[in-house]
């Protein structure tokens, strides 16, 4: 108990880094999921093709790799240099995008057709029918699955200790060497992580809860 | 000179022609209603009006707009002419108010107050003002379509296409939107009517097209059509129907 103590300032440490890290990356991931997703639906090939590209590229490669190909990759050319923070958050908002440019794709795609058809009938232009009908729609019913890929996100963080990032899965590292207590620290950290989860799902419930649809 | 004037028009999906060559003029305040077996291309024909399906061939020129030209603007076009369709497609995010409010808020600028009057008269006029705060999953089927033409009026339309309106509707919930339909049809709204209420159409209607095949197989005033349909086709069409 001593030690779990004497660690726990260390650990606050490192879960408000995880925190700052998460809030940002998954607030740019799901921009760039929105955008991505746009692009998926244009009717512009190229787009579109972009769009498909970045997407498969992203699942089809492990995140591991992507971090050290955004962070010891690009960081070695020339003209490029990031600090390991940076880099970070990069990476987990450049994985999430992919991940959320499907969800809301779907999302989008699983709204009726009657919807645009109505919209339009009223001389809505198309970016009325979707700011107005189509995404308010589509985000409620997204919202278990966007909370799905927000909790994994944030345990992909704990990746980023890696680099050298100090965030929570760092300092547990830190204070297994200094105390030399792993059951205690990794429980502690695990606890630390399964909480945060925890109130995240318990928000995504009350929001699905006030956004259902009447 | 007609508000809608339809020549040649023919539209195909993929290899199926669908509509093969329809021709038609509909006059400013005009009621005409549209039957046919299903798969005829009725409903096809209407969505063709906005250009809610692309055409394929032939002009439509609705209140002097070409919108088989590619040029035109479509949204301005649509503005004028009012559409309410089978599954009614009320906005179900928004309660019955907002439903009506929007377009003429978003697409005409109307000031919200304003806005907000009109939509009460509006379901008013349906008889729904007091479900105005209620969201459309609370009403009945016949309560959404009366809402949805109470949407549909709101941004004072020159004509109004229904595509089925009361086809998903229950029996007794019928008769509460074709009241409301005729009660527009006698204040001189130009409308088209895709149906399948023959009484409607000979009591409302002031002209009835019988479409088969994707053609006008023929036209008449409803009494005519009615009694004494010339076309064989219309002969076992109505024989089955009546």
């Amino acid at each position: 108990m001593e030690v779990a103590k004497a660690a726990f300032p260390f650990f606050l440490e490192g879960l408000q880094v995880t925190l700052y890290i998460f809030i940002i990356a998954v607030i740019a991931g799901f921009l760039i999921g929105l955008i991505v997703a746009l692009m998926r639906l244009s009717p512009l090939k190229i787009l579109n093709g972009i769009a498909i590209i970045y997407i498969d590229v992203i699942r089809g490669t492990p995140f591991i790799v992507q971090l050290f190909f955004i962070y010891f990759g690009l960081n070695s050319l020339e003209w490029l240099s990031m600090d390991r923070m940076y880099a970070g958050i990069l990476t987990v908002a450049i994985n999430a995008g992919a991940y959320f440019a499907e969800i809301i794709r779907a999302g989008i795609q699983s709204i009726d057709k009657g919807q645009t058809e109505a919209s339009r009938s009223l001389g809505m232009t198309g970016r009325q029918t979707m700011v107005q009908i189509i995404l308010p729609q589509a985000f409620r019913r997204m919202l278990p699955t966007i909370t799905n890929q927000s909790i994994i996100s944030l345990k992909d963080t704990s990746l980023l200790s890696i680099i050298g990032i100090a965030d929570l899965t760092q300092q547990g590292q830190v204070q297994q060497a200094t105390t030399f207590e792993p059951f205690i620290v990794w429980s502690v950290v695990g606890l630390m992580y399964f909480v945060i989860i925890y109130l995240l799902s318990m928000l995504a419930k009350f929001l699905e809860r006030r956004f259902t649809l009447r | 000179m007609s508000i809608i004037q339809v020549d040649n028009l023919k539209k195909s999906f993929g290899q199926n022609e669908v509509l093969k060559d329809i021709s038609v003029e509909i006059q400013e305040k005009e009621v005409v209603c549209v039957i046919g077996p299903s798969g005829s291309g009725k409903s096809t024909f209407l969505r063709c009006l906005n250009r809610l399906e692309d055409i394929t061939g032939g002009t439509v020129i609705i209140d002097q707009h070409n919108i088989t030209d590619p040029k035109v603007d479509i949204n301005k076009v649509r503005e004028e002419v009012g559409m309410v369709f089978q599954h009614f497609n009320l906005f179900p995010h928004k309660t019955v108010l907002d439903n009506v409010m929007l377009a003429p808020v978003k697409v005409r600028k109307t000031d919200k107050t304003q806005a907000k009057k009109l939509a009460l008269e509006l379901l008013d006029k349906v008889g729904l003002r007091e479900k105005a705060d209620n969201y459309p999953g609370e009403l009945s089927g016949g309560q959404k379509q009366r809402v949805a033409i109470a949407r549909a009026l709101a941004m004072n339309p020159k004509i109004m296409l229904f595509d089925e309106p009361t086809s998903a509707l229950d029996p007794e919930m019928v008769g509460d939107v074709l009241e409301v339909m005729k009660q527009l049809a006698l204040e001189g709204m130009t409308m088209i009517v895709v149906t399948h209420e023959m009484g409607f159409a000979r009591e409302v209607g002031d002209r009835v097209l019988f479409m088969d095949g994707g053609y006008i197989v023929e036209e008449n005033v409803p009494d005519q059509l009615f009694d004494s349909p010339q076309h064989e086709r219309t002969q076992s069409f109505l024989s089955k129907v009546l």
